[in-house]
């Protein structure tokens, strides 16, 4: 066994469940079972991502913070292209991202962003290009691949969840879905073997807490916490009793 | 002592930029006669000296202009202050020709050679048409370069058999001595040197001999050199109204290959330029293009003025082209390094901004800076890229923040987002603040999930009319 072992571990021999080797160096995602997945260990540079969250705000921005947090903690810029909100500065420093580093493109016709991804992806001084470039063909999307070849680049592009059925050259393609309050992620390309079976992860926007609300009528059963008064909090002396009473 | 002397035969021509110099035939004329025409009038029989009406009885296509003195003389200070980049002693040798000293600036670059082909490269790239000749003495050099003779001669000892092939057109005397030499059998300054000297300047005048024994250096000939100016300030004339970007971008580029010349010879670099366009019935346009950091590199100046022409609409066709830049800073050189290391590429996220700055426009390109302020909205500004900031403490905050708060449905006193329920996950958040600006909030935060698991950031607005509104999406 030791003999056949040794064999099979030559480099040109390519087992049909392998991920393929990359070149390039990979970016770490932070979740180990999304790096156990990815071919490289984390998310390729020099090649386009594709993520296609289900609606916006389901988390495909928590997925990529560790990999964001740490380009910025090496000194390159992030730049981001046409995002379809501003992206909330206090946010952005809570989970790690130097505000120094994030320079933000408003655009004001499909045309320009493509140009002005492909302006970001080819000059050398970017270390993650985000993009939303809206509705994109097949020609264009090459052309911003050959952009970002021979740069290490993390370059993603988040597309509606309608163009997984189109045909893409990016070498990465992820579907964002939610099941059962957690993440998940199925991987619709990548270099090497298939995957069908989705990745979930547990990774909540916020941490439940308490919540006291008043005035309601109805139960909600996703109120965790059990009655108790507000503690008082002596601002001025403005409260002189609890501010209000949970309702169960 | 080594001296280069560069003859410009077309500057009359090359003065207007003209982007079919090539392919059209021009003619430059003083007077009523030709005075200087291009390749393609040349081939068509075009002659210089010959009259006005003849050239365009020979060619009904010649274009022509009327020469321009002053502007000439400009162009000629503004070669010199390009020049200044080789070395610092440039003498001016009106009506068309530079000398050169560059004796001192031989090791720096590396011999003659080297120093020729790099004048010959910039000034093709200007579009200016030169012979350069190189001699012991100045005056030596500047009749090679004017008989054409594209000779270097490294030592005194050959500079007298050169000087002595030359024609004896090359002295430029005035035409009653040129006959009398001619009628005596004078063809070239060797037979002029072999007659008696005293004989000669009784016959011929002194000047005529003084300028030969300059040329031999037997005669100290000392030169005034072109003061450097302070400041950047260069004109070119347009031979045709032109409003086409393209055709600008080709007449910008000469006057940019002019600056970063002159910057090169300060060691310096530009951080705001202004590119003016005269028209001829309207105010001039002036575009001003500022850099994030001062830089000479030709080719980013030209990009970026590419693209703000591009996205330029003229009034009226354009005349003339100037180019001001009043304040040169110097640049600080960069130590390499041994191995190249990603941090070269510093300065390289400053080009892309403002690469994109010059297509998109300069409020398209920004950065984000926190401020100390409770009201979300107002807890973070637009900054010029690479603004430190200070991360400030608070509760759950969205990565996406709405640009203005989107009011929800309320049914039974529940918002609702998009026709589903929302259910509370964390909250509230009290924020009240901004009293003393007009401004005041008063708002309960909380964070709420919709059934397909998107979590949203609402507040109640504590203030008359109240309400629930959507400010923001956890992401």
């Amino acid at each position: 066994m030791n003999a056949l072992a040794a064999v099979l571990a030559h480099s040109a021999i390519w087992r049909g469940n392998q991920l393929s080797r990359v070149t390039s160096s990979s970016i770490p995602t932070g979740f180990a079972e999304l790096d156990a997945e990815l071919p490289g260990g984390g998310w390729p540079t020099a090649a386009l991502t594709e993520i296609l969250p289900r609606h916006t705000g389901i988390g495909e921005l928590r997925i990529l913070g560790t990999a964001l947090a740490a380009l910025s903690a090496q000194k390159r810029t992030l730049v981001w292209i046409a995002p379809p909100h501003m992206p909330y500065a206090p946010a952005l420093a809570a989970i790690g991202i130097d505000l120094e580093r994030v320079v933000i493109v408003t655009t004001r016709s499909p045309r320009e962003i493509l140009w002005a991804t492909e302006q970001a992806l080819r000059s050398k001084a970017c270390g993650a290009v985000l993009a939303w470039p809206g509705a994109i063909k097949y020609p264009e999307l090459r052309r911003l691949q050959m952009a970002a070849e021979d740069n290490p680049v993390l370059a993603v592009l988040f597309r509606a969840q309608q163009a997984a059925a189109e045909t893409s050259c990016a070498v990465l393609r992820i579907d964002l879905q939610t099941y059962h309050g957690q993440l998940a992620v199925r991987i619709l390309k990548r270099r090497g073997a298939a995957l069908n079976a989705p990745i979930l992860l547990h990774s909540p926007a916020v941490t439940p807490g308490r919540v006291i609300v008043e005035h309601f009528a109805t139960s909600s059963r996703s109120m965790p916490s059990p009655p108790t008064p507000l503690p008082q909090r002596g601002r001025g002396g403005l409260r002189a009793k609890p501010l209000c009473r949970a309702v169960s | 002592m080594l001296w280069i002397a560069l003859d410009f035969p077309c500057l009359p021509l090359e003065t207007f930029a003209l982007a079919s110099a090539h392919s059209e035939p021009w003619a430059i004329a003083d007077g009523t006669d030709v005075l200087v025409c291009n390749q393609p009038a040349h081939a068509l029989g075009v002659r210089a000296g010959m009259r006005l009406s003849a050239a365009c009885a020979l060619s009904p296509r010649l274009n022509y202009r009327l020469r321009d003195a002053a502007a000439e003389t400009a162009t000629l200070a503004t070669l010199a202050a390009w020049a200044g980049q080789f070395t610092p002693n440039v003498s001016l040798e009106s009506p068309r020709a530079l000398l050169l000293d560059i004796e001192g600036s031989l090791r720096f670059f590396g011999g003659i050679r080297p120093i020729l082909q790099t004048l010959k490269r910039g000034l093709d790239d200007m579009g200016y048409t030169a012979t350069m000749a190189c001699a012991p003495t100045a005056t030596a050099a500047l009749l090679l370069a004017r008989a054409r003779m594209q000779k270097i001669i490294n030592c005194k000892r050959a500079l007298e058999a050169v000087v002595a092939t030359l024609p004896l057109s090359a002295l430029e005397c005035d035409a009653r001595t040129a006959q009398t030499l001619h009628a005596v059998g004078v063809r070239r300054v060797g037979d002029l040197l072999a007659l008696p000297r005293d004989g000669l300047a009784r016959r011929c005048g002194q000047p005529l001999l003084d300028t030969v024994d300059r040329a031999l250096g037997r005669l100290p000939a000392p030169r005034q050199f072109f003061a450097q100016p302070e400041q950047f300030d260069a004109r070119l004339e347009l031979a045709v109204p032109i409003s086409n970007s393209e055709t600008l971008l080709f007449a910008a580029n000469r006057l940019l290959n002019q600056l970063t010349g002159f910057l090169a010879a300060r060691n310096g670099g530009v951080q705001r330029f202004t590119l003016t366009l005269m028209h001829e019935r309207c105010a001039p346009t002036r575009i001003e293009i500022g850099l994030v950091t001062p830089t000479r590199d030709v080719k980013h100046l030209t990009l970026l003025v590419r693209e703000r022409l591009a996205a330029l609409v003229l009034p009226a066709p354009a005349l003339a082209l100037c180019i001001e830049a009043n304040d040169i800073l110097v640049l600080a050189e960069e130590n390499r390094e041994l191995f190249p290391s990603r941090d070269g590429a510093q300065g390289e996220w400053q080009k892309l901004v403002e690469r994109l700055r010059a297509r998109l426009g300069s409020n398209a390109v920004h950065g984000l800076a926190t401020q100390a302020e409770h009201r979300p909205e107002r807890a973070w500004r637009t900054a010029p890229p690479g603004t430190a900031s200070s991360a400030p403490a608070s509760g759950a905050r969205p990565l996406w923040l709405l640009s203005a708060p989107q009011p929800l449905p309320e049914i039974a006193t529940r918002p609702q987002y998009r026709e589903n329920a929302l259910a509370f996950l964390a909250g509230p958040e009290r924020i009240e603040s901004g009293w003393w600006d007009d401004d005041d909030v008063k708002r309960d935060y909380f964070v709420a999930q919709t059934p397909d698991h998107a979590t949203l950031w609402i507040y109640r607005e504590r203030r008359a009319p109240g309400g629930w509104y959507l400010h923001g999406v956890f992401s």
